[in-house]
């Protein structure tokens, strides 16, 4: 689990993208920007598919095993 | 008290209600859906087994996504001979899906996504997509807060530099994009 050593606790984002104001800052920031709304809008993809038949099936049988 | 409790109906609107976001952050995490949706009825499954150790009152979701996270884990080492969706395999099969008008490809992304270590991609996604406090994810990862936070950093650091080897063209340049690349660069 903790298999990675917590010790190079860098601010990785500044090591990336120089705090310096021009191009290549505002290229980060927009980059950064696209990944927060790509991630999100990943997922939020896979949640508005709502549930599957197979998982309501399942809780079903469960329901009814643990009524027994 | 009954060795066989009922299923509380709370828990099991709890457990359905939270099926999409268990999906959702199985198909980031493993990159293939099939693999995804037995992982979250694994899931299931063990949180059943074991809904006397869930605490009423405390965050459900986060207690569900810990159970996920963790057979995500040890089917992960079982698996490390396995090839992850590098081939594009999973991309392949999204194709599959119709797609709505102005629907966005996440083909690329979720592709780079699976490049992370696996610690990196289920901080990002804990934190990034599914919302939960940097608290939450500590617990759900069993790690220090400092540690996802860095863990975090570090994933969108690695992703920044996968899509955007191509001066960010890839990645679907925006206007600002285009004005900085336009600008040289220099």
């Amino acid at each position: 689990m903790n298999d990675r050593k917590a010790g190079s606790e860098l601010p990785i984002e500044e090591a990336a993208f120089p705090a310096h104001k021009g191009p290549r800052a505002e290229l980060g920031r927009n980059v950064q920007a696209k990944i927060g709304q790509q991630l999100r809008a990943m997922y939020d993809d896979v949640v508005k598919q709502g549930v599957p038949d197979r998982f309501i099936e399942l809780l079903n049988q469960l329901d009814s095993a643990t009524k027994k | 008290m009954k060795a066989v409790m009922p299923m509380d109906e709370a828990v099991r609107q709890a457990v359905l209600g939270a099926i999409p976001r268990l999906r959702a952050f199985a198909i980031s995490l493993c990159g293939n859906v099939d693999r995804a949706d037995d992982l979250v009825q694994e899931t299931m499954l063990r949180a059943f087994a074991n809904i006397h150790s869930f605490q009423p009152g405390t965050n459900i979701s986060a207690w569900l996504f810990t159970i996920l996270r963790n057979h995500f884990r040890s089917e992960y080492r079982k698996r490390r001979r396995e090839v992850e969706d590098v081939d594009g395999s999973y991309t392949e099969s999204l194709k599959s899906q119709p797609e709505q008008p102005g629907h966005v490809e996440f083909g690329e992304f979720r592709q780079a996504l699976v490049k992370l270590p696996a610690d990196q991609r289920e901080a990002l996604i804990l934190i990034g997509a599914a919302g939960f406090s940097y608290e939450d994810a500590a617990e759900i990862c069993g790690c220090a807060v400092g540690t996802i936070k860095s863990r975090v950093n570090r994933a969108r650091a690695r992703l920044a530099e996968l899509l955007s080897i191509k001066g960010g063209e890839a990645f679907g340049p925006d206007e600002a994009t285009r004005a900085v690349l336009a600008s040289g660069n220099n």
